[in-house]
């Protein structure tokens, strides 16, 4: 009896692990995939000019994305710059107000924006922005990136800072800390690997969306850095590349699409590096 | 049930006392009759519709130790933590009566709690350093509470602090390093000396050495038997011995009542009451 009972139990084991085990290389294989596809599509139309140089007009060889780049890099920082203080600041309120009425009600509205679909938020952004100053812009397309930010990194840094021992804040309350002190002093910095492991996440996230900005940033063959014009991103890029009917310009999307993926893996890794807390090693 | 009562659990040792000291606590008068520090009348507490705590009246004598013992959940933490109001944190709670520290009331309405919380500090069951470096964890709360000017005023400080923690010697080589590198029993001597940082008058302690090994407990206990020349000390413990061993007096819980309090030794070793000497005697709890 006990004997076929550790038999099963052990077959259990076996057949959970295996399971569990081919899942996870099962995850691995969309991600080789795409990596291998983008690399042997892309890699060939990486070179320096694709780096330094404005794209080149249609019919002509050669030409590079440097526009985009820098403008994915101005939306994604302005963005960070317009909805970071917003998010963190409303996600430690959230773990401190907890269940008061307010506090619910933000949640849901939070949770509400991070389900709500980023081309509906971009024509959003659209009517309120774009309308109203008549244009396309860096700065509406970083608000609408903004937007879908907040919610992301509003629940993070909720959850970030609700990991943190409720002993932690005692013993800041017990010293005579008032509660703002213990929350800024002792709470957050306990918090802060996690709170900007969530911040990463969400800017590599948003630095690859392509249909928030559609209609806000809109796009821009030009170097363009000012707030009020329309710039140009590298998955916009990549999709006005993707649809149209030059072989070149397919060559060039799947390079910006190359070096987008890069850019993300670039900044998961700086989330691990850079986040080893000096005081959490044991 | 009550592993702390297994007479196979108990640490073979004692702190080491001066001589004397057996004739000291058989000399000890009864704890109403010298300076109190703490004073409760009356007090009663209640989380929502839960009364934990039911018309507690205890006199707790200035630097004396003092240690509270009862079975699981009788109320030792929260009157632990309404003296230095950490209860304040708890939605719906609610009390009756009143805890005095020199006399003045806890609970009047004017009372600066900050303030209190620096009179009457706290050293927690789980040792809850601050994700800073061992220096930092002293210094935070003299920094934040200004009570010194300077660097070199600060340093001292630290090192007093430390000292005093009997921790000094352990850590002096390794000030600015993390506080959460240090075993389990530093971390407790830190948290302690953290709180003698702020120069409080009464420390109270919620099972400091419940999750502690043989030796940092003894390293506690002994710690505990020199705070007591400058400090009030209030102790929660589940370990009998342990309350024999450090304690002058020692006031015995039971749902949420305060059944007996005594010399520690005339209550081990001849309680008033009979629910004390079952508890103490391990028939029940
Ligand atoms: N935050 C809280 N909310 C509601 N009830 C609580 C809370 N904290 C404690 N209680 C209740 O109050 C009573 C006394 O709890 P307390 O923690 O003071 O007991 P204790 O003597 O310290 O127990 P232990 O030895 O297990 O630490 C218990 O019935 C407990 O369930
Ligand atoms: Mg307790």
């Amino acid at each position: 009896m006990a004997d076929s009972l550790s038999r099963r139990r052990r077959w259990t084991n076996r057949i959970m692990l295996t399971l569990t085990g081919v899942a996870s290389v099962l995850i691995l294989v969309p991600l080789t995939l795409i990596l291998s596809y983008l690399m042997t599509a892309g890699s060939g139309a990486i070179n320096i000019d694709f780096f330094t140089q404005l794209p080149a007009p249609v019919g002509e060889e050669g030409g590079g994305m440097v526009n985009a780049l820098v403008g994915t890099l101005f939306l994604v920082l302005l963005a960070g710059a317009l909805g970071l203080p917003i998010a963190v600041g409303a996600g430690i309120y959230l773990a401190e107000a907890r269940k008061s009425p307010f506090a619910n009600l933000v949640r849901f509205i939070a949770d509400v924006m991070n389900g709500i679909p980023s081309i509906v938020t971009g024509i959003f952004v659209w009517a309120w922005i774009v309308l109203w100053m008549g244009r396309f812009s860096l700065l509406a397309g970083s608000v609408a990136l903004a937007v879908m930010l907040i919610p992301m990194v509003t629940r993070t840094t909720e959850e970030m800072v609700r990991l943190v021992p409720r002993e932690l804040r005692e013993g800041g309350i017990a010293l005579g800390f008032t509660r703002w002190r213990t929350t800024l002093g002792i709470v957050i910095p306990a918090a802060r690997g996690g709170i900007l492991t969530g911040i990463l996440v969400a800017l590599a996230r948003i630095s690859g969306e392509t249909a928030p900005l559609l209609f806000t940033a809109f796009g821009n063959p030009f170097m363009e850095w000012r707030l009020n014009e329309p710039i140009s991103a590298l998955p916009l890029l990549i999709y006005q590349y993707a649809i149209s009917p030059y072989d070149e310009w397919h060559r060039l999307a799947w390079a910006a699409a190359l070096v987008l993926i890069a850019l993300v893996l670039v900044i998961s890794l700086l989330t691990r590096f850079l986040i080893k807390d000096p005081h959490r090693e044991r | 049930m009550n592993a702390e009562l297994q007479p196979s659990t108990m640490a073979p040792h004692r702190p080491s006392r001066s001589p004397g000291a057996e004739a000291e606590a058989s000399a000890l008068p009864p704890a109403r009759e010298l300076e109190s520090a703490v004073e409760a009348t009356d007090f009663s507490f209640w989380y929502g519709s839960n009364q934990a705590l039911d018309s507690i009246s205890l006199t707790v004598p200035a630097r004396k130790v003092t240690a509270l013992i009862g079975p699981s959940g009788c109320g030792k933490s929260t009157f632990l933590r309404s003296i230095n109001r950490m209860n304040d944190l708890i939605p719906g709670i609610r009390h009756e009566g009143d805890i005095t520290l020199h006399g003045d009331s806890v609970y009047r309405n004017d009372r600066d709690v900050v303030q209190l919380r620096k009179s009457v500090g706290m050293v927690f069951q789980k040792s809850n350093p601050f994700p800073k470096s061992i220096y930092q964890n002293v210094a935070y709360g003299p920094k934040v509470n200004r009570l010194v000017r300077g660097r070199a005023e600060m340093d001292e400080l630290v090192e007093r602090s430390l000292r005093r923690a009997a921790l000094w010697d352990e850590v002096k080589d390794r000030l600015d390093s993390s506080a959460l590198g240090l075993s389990g029993g530093q971390q407790q001597r830190l948290c302690i000396a953290r709180a003698l940082a702020v120069s409080p008058e009464v420390i109270l302690m919620d099972e400091p050495a419940s999750a502690l090994d043989p030796v940092a407990t003894q390293k506690i206990e002994e710690l505990i038997y020199e705070l007591k020349h400058e400090y009030t000390i209030l102790i929660v413990t589940h370990n009998m011995q342990q309350a024999a061993r450090v304690s002058d007096y020692t006031a015995f819980f039971y749902m949420g009542r305060l059944i007996e309090m005594g010399r520690t030794q005339q209550l081990f070793t001849n309680p008033h009451e009979e629910q004390t000497e079952a508890y103490i005697t391990g028939r029940f709890g």
